[in-house]
């Protein structure tokens, strides 16, 4: 964590910090995007003011706007919140072998800062975990170097996001940012032709169910994703076993 | 301006604990566990099914229908984000090339 003497006086979190400020431009950048997004999408300052401080997950932030505005209930927003995190749920377990030598609560607010790029960045700096603790001392200190840029980029981007959308008419339409963002996040993604067709047949199952009541179109979408690319995955290894 | 409501903001509190849980996923529990193996092949589609969901509708339809006609901004700047995206890999050239499709065609031309 940042606020711990041990960890911003280790050489390791200067190195860190200076390893992530080329990308802190394009974190803030998103960040600020996201703050117009919120507030012209219909959220109040306050309540953008604390989803971004709370939540801290750009794109769970982005896919809950339009269910929020919508009034659907609370257990489909969290469960596409959920959904929408799942790539965290990997990462942690790659992060498991680097933080179980830290008490629980070290490790969960450890975690939480953590996001895509510091995740990205630390496993690459240490391709092992540690052993000894001077080795841990220092994973620590980088780790915090590294999401402390991104958490300061990304909450004062932000800010300025909700302020400036504060001052801009609704009526220019750029929540609709914030659409084109998860956009090129999904392209992202959807990075296998099956993950691309599962975009696809979520994305006309959404819009087909649409007249679902309390927008369970979008677990509709999902289940129907995820069931389709579940067979066409078993087909697709019956049909090499025929090949081989 | 938008009035806060008490409601938003238990959502958003329960939206932050899902940040947690999932950036914690397998270090919360002191001992090892692993995935059932349907979860873990789930893992690979849900993500991009939750967020094509999200989008789909947000693109081609208007207060619950889909858009009648082609004279929607929103039709054009979502497909040039798209191939901007794969033209460059880059989700920031997404916004501000989708922004840059949808602005004049929104402010200008009223689609």
């Amino acid at each position: 964590m940042f606020f711990r003497r041990e960890n911003y006086t280790h050489p390791a979190f200067k190195e860190a910090a200076l390893n992530m400020l080329p990308l802190a431009t394009g974190i803030s950048a998103w960040g600020l995007m996201t703050g117009v997004a919120m507030v012209k999408s219909g959220m109040s300052v306050v309540e953008a003011l604390a989803m971004t401080f709370l939540v801290y997950a750009g794109s769970s932030q982005l896919a809950a706007i339009p269910l929020i505005v919508a009034g659907a209930p609370v257990w489909v927003i969290w469960a596409t919140g959920f959904c929408v995190n799942l790539r965290f749920v990997v990462f942690s377990l790659h992060l498991r072998p680097y933080m179980m030598h830290m008490p629980r609560w070290r490790r969960m607010v450890n975690g939480y800062l953590t996001a895509d790029m510091s995740y990205a960045m630390f496993t690459r700096r240490f391709p092992k975990p540690g052993t000894t603790r001077e080795e841990w001392r220092e994973e620590e200190a980088f780790l915090s170097g590294n999401y402390f840029v991104t958490w300061t980029s990304w909450m004062g981007a932000s800010v300025i996001g909700i302020v400036l959308g504060n001052l801009i008419p609704t009526s220019w339409g750029l929540g609709f940012a914030g659409v084109l963002c998860l956009v090129g996040i999904l392209c992202s993604l959807a990075n296998t032709p099956l993950r691309k067709l599962a975009a696809l047949v979520a994305g006309a199952a959404a819009v087909a169910a649409y007249s679902l009541p309390l927008k369970l179109n979008i677990v509709a979408a999902i289940a129907v994703a995820v069931a389709v690319s579940f067979w066409l995955e078993r087909r697709g290894a019956a049909v090499s076993r025929e090949a081989a | 301006m938008t009035r806060t409501d008490a409601w938003t903001l238990v959502v958003i509190a329960g939206l932050a604990g899902v940040s947690v849980l999932t950036r914690c996923f397998f270090f919360i529990l002191d001992r090892s566990w692993a995935l059932p193996a349907w979860a873990d092949r789930a893992l690979q589609y849900a993500p991009v099914a939750a967020l094509a969901g999200v989008v789909a509708p947000e693109v081609v339809m208007n207060a619950g229908h889909l858009v009648p006609t082609w004279h929607d901004a929103r039709l054009f700047a979502a497909p040039a984000g798209a191939l901007l995206y794969y033209w460059r890999r880059s989700v920031l050239l997404t916004i501000g090339g989708g922004m840059a499709v949808y602005l004049p065609l929104h402010l200008l031309l009223g689609w």
